[in-house]
């Protein structure tokens, strides 16, 4: 059998196991093929993180979460490696308690759970908690009562009173009074605060949640400060002053009560991990029971912690953007500057979306290939000079970051993901094209390693791929054998089709 | 602007990249070989191994040390050529043609002093011309004083003749001439000129810049019509020899013709490329079909392999 039959039947072979597995998930399972209507749908893995105290039972206790404000919990999931496990309800709170007799390791306790949003609400009427006075020494009373007192002049209402004392709270500088409160509650804002409006008689409590961002892997826990104004609840954030419930802010908790007791275990630590899907609810629910009903899945990518399920998704995209360079190169005869930077490009493009992404690259492209230029007359050793085109690439990096945040374009900030040493060899590479070929050629190549990079960015960020690579991951079998195929092409590209335009007519 | 079908490409027999890459650089060039030709220095002491034709080499640097040697080698030299061993593309290539007092004179008329030179060698061995800035090495050899019959041909540099060998036939063959606009190179889509050549007397067939055909040189402004390669039968047995030589299947030989010594091969390319065509307006896939058609039976000697080439591919017979 010819090598070309063989590796025919093979690619052949692989496309439909891919196809074959993709619509038995399909039919036999009814994964949907189709993103359709989707909603945003966290999955958020809190993880525990506990160091054992000689000897001694362990105990953890973790608030479960009381989503508000519209918020909607899907499932809960546990994972207690050796503990004993229970849900508890005190005074109508859920808690998740993990006991165990001793414990020699460092251990990690995991909870997930899913989230979305039904409707966009307000958060719902609560008691008004009680006004409890603060435990305050004598001095801090005399100053508590300057500040307290300053803030109500400048206020009429509860409302403006805080706003008013975010604002002084959050200075870089703040007044004398305010400094002296701050230091003497060991620089933690949260506390004055809540003291100062404590002292004020401004009836107020903490709303502990998630900043929900896609990909974090080391989410902490972060607070808002919610008081009554009149009839009432307005929420604030404390960091900033800004009134108003951010939009990603996932309610855990409402109230002072804690989220985490740790007895008999130290340095206890509670982080969460976050993934966007963009799915539909109904599939969703769908997959998560299927999982633990079916043994394929359970061998599939959902069966992975959260953290990791967020790097295959990115990665599972990357097939889907080599696949565009190879057409490109192998069926269109399109030159780029090296094989797979745009790929690299491309995966950049997804974090800083396409337009900035674009400006980015070809300002510190730009600028990188004005300051080689001067570095070529130096003559330098090419591994010095490729490291110095790295550290300038790194200060371009920073300074437009600088820069740009101090105009006030927050995106540029997202140059950082732009991979620094592949920037650096590109400009090398470019500039020595200069030298060598000229301007043309840069153009040329640069050219087409940019419109090799926009067309797989398309590709990789259009919904459906998306939703195809991560929910079958099988098809990439497929995209193998595609791509076997076309490394056995031997007709021609699209551009020899232009090369050899005029071939038999020049008599 | 009018493109071309692939259907009429096929007719006319024209070799695409893919196929060039899969159908012969793939299956008729063995990995391990490639070393022999992407260095120069390799391929030269096996050049003279096999007791052919080449220009003389005199000195290799090795390391950035024996830079200091370079004043004694070159005592009592003015015609010279240093050059790296893995340059690829005629990069880094500096032709001395004169020397005046403690000047070397390039053949563009610049003058130069040992210190660039010196400079020149380190920028070789740092890697500077070479495939992915690898660690190089410095060769210096003697300049060709190339024929004069091709001095109405060419403008600043010197011309050479590529012969694309397969499994030892040489099917087509061209002569590659600078102008002022390729800067003395001689790659053709940088502007040089492509002269195809008749595999069967070594006549000028057509001639052709940037894919436009050309009646004369534009610099010079001699006809190409004119021009008849003298000792054709020799240099295609110089490039057929080749093949025993590296063992390559499917090469092209890059070989100049000295004014004094003959015919000698300048280096050896394991991957060609596809230009000849345009300036034959020949396809190389007829071609190569047809060797693969005839290499079958017997294999052949260079005489017969020769033989075979000019009467299969000249232009009168065969006219593909």
């Amino acid at each position: 059998m010819s090598s070309t039959l063989k590796i025919t039947l093979i690619a052949l072979f692989m496309i439909v196991i891919g196809l074959g597995l993709t619509l038995y998930k399909n039919l036999a399972l009814g994964f949907p093929l189709l993103p359709g209507v989707s909603e945003d749908v966290w999955t958020i893995e809190s993880k525990i993180s506990l160091k054992p105290v000689r000897g001694g039972a362990v105990e953890v206790v973790l608030a479960l979460p009381e989503p508000d404000a519209g918020w909607v919990s899907l499932d809960d999931h546990f994972a207690s490696s050796g503990f004993h496990f229970s849900v508890k309800e005190k005074n109508g709170h859920r808690h998740a308690h993990w006991t165990r007799e001793t414990m020699e390791r460092a251990t990690t306790l995991f909870y997930k759970t899913q989230v979305y949003r039904m409707q966009d609400g307000g958060l719902t009427d609560r008691l008004v908690p009680k006004l409890a006075q603060p435990n305050l020494t004598s001095v801090n009373t005399d100053v508590m009562q300057k500040v307290v007192e300053r803030l109500k002049k400048a206020s009429s209402t509860p409302g403006e009173f805080a706003t008013l004392l975010f604002e002084k709270v959050n200075l870089q500088q703040p007044d004398q009074d305010m400094s002296f409160l701050l230091s003497s509650y060991g620089g933690v804002h949260l506390d004055v605060i809540m003291d100062v409006l404590a002292y004020a008689k401004v009836p107020s409590q903490l709303i502990k949640g998630i900043f929900l961002e896609d990909g974090r892997r080391r989410q902490r826990i972060d607070s808002l400060v919610e008081i009554v104004d009149g009839d009432h609840w307005l929420v604030f954030n404390p960091k900033t002053g800004h009134e108003g419930l951010p939009d990603n802010f996932f309610i855990w908790q409402r109230g002072s009560e804690s989220m985490l007791d740790v007895i008999g275990g130290r340095n206890s630590t509670l982080e969460f991990a976050l993934v966007k899907n963009t799915l539909p609810l109904k599939s969703l629910l769908f997959m998560e029971r299927q999982i633990e009903e079916q043994p394929l899945l359970d061998f599939s990518i959902y069966s992975l912690p959260v953290e990791q399920q967020g790097i295959f998704k990115g990665l599972l995209l990357i097939p889907v953007g080599a696949l565009v360079i190879v057409l490109l190169r192998i069926l269109v005869g399109l030159k780029t500057s090296g094989t797979f930077m745009p790929i690299l490009i491309a995966l950049a493009f997804i974090q800083t979306s396409l337009l900035m992404g674009l400006v980015i690259f070809l300002t510190v492209v730009g600028f990188g290939l004005w300051i080689r230029y001067y570095l070529s007359y130096l003559n330098l050793l090419l591994v010095a000079r490729i490291t110095a085109v790295v550290i300038v690439v790194i200060l371009l990096m920073a300074s437009l970051s600088v820069v740009s945040y101090k105009l006030g374009f927050h995106q540029a900030l997202t140059v950082t993901f732009f991979p620094t040493i592949i920037l650096a060899w590109t400009i090398e590479r470019m500039s020595i094209l200069w030298e060598e070929e000229g301007p043309n050629e840069v153009l040329i190549q640069g050219g087409g390693s940019l419109l090799a990079a926009v067309l797989a960015y398309l590709m990789m960020s259009m919904p459906l791929v998306e939703h195809l690579t991560f929910n079958f991951p099988e098809l990439m079998i497929s995209l193998l054998g595609v791509i076997l195929l076309l490394g056995k092409y031997t007709g021609y590209r699209l551009f020899e089709l232009y090369r050899f335009r005029d071939f038999g007519r020049i008599e | 602007m009018k493109w071309i079908s692939p259907n009429q490409l096929r007719q006319l027999g024209v070799l695409g990249m893919n196929s060039r890459n899969i159908d012969y650089i793939g299956r008729s060039n063995s990995r391990r070989l490639f070393p022999l030709v992407d260095d120069k220095l390799k391929t030269k002491k096996l050049a003279e191994k096999f007791g052919m034709s080449v220009p003389r080499l005199f000195a290799v640097i090795n390391n950035q040390h024996d830079i200091q040697l370079l004043e004694i080698q070159l005592r009592g030299r003015d015609k010279f050529v240093i050059k790296p061993a893995q340059g690829s593309g005629g990069k880094g290539i500096l032709v001395i043609s004169e020397r005046d007092g403690d000047r070397y004179i390039k053949s563009s008329g610049a003058s130069l002093k040992l210190r660039d030179l010196k400079h020149h060698a380190t920028n070789i061995l740092s890697g500077l011309f070479s495939l992915g800035g690898r660690p190089d090495v410095v060769m210096i050899e003697d300049m060709i004083v190339f024929d004069p019959i091709f001095s109405h041909y060419s403008y600043e540099g010197v011309p050479d003749i590529r012969v694309i060998v397969y499994k030892g036939y040489p099917v087509m063959a061209m002569l590659r001439c600078s102008t002022h606009e390729s800067d003395g190179k001689a790659n053709l889509h940088q502007g040089a000129v492509g002269v195809g050549i008749d595999m069967g007397t070594g006549k000028s067939l057509f001639a052709v810049q940037n894919n436009i055909k050309i009646e004369k040189h534009p610099n010079t402004g001699f006809s190409f019509d004119d021009l008849i390669i003298p000792g054709w039968a020799h240099i295609l047995h110089l490039a057929s020899r080749c093949y025993e030589m590296v063992g390559l299947g499917y090469f092209g030989a890059d070989i100049v013709l000295d004014k004094n010594k003959g015919p000698m091969i300048l280096e050896l390319n394991a991957r060609p490329g596809l230009a000849i065509q345009v300036a034959n307006q020949a396809g190389l896939a007829k071609r190569l079909r047809l060797v693969d058609q005839h290499v079958l039976p017997a294999p052949h000697d260079v005489d017969e392999r020769v033989a075979l080439s000019k009467q299969l591919f000249a232009k009168s017979i065969a006219n593909v």
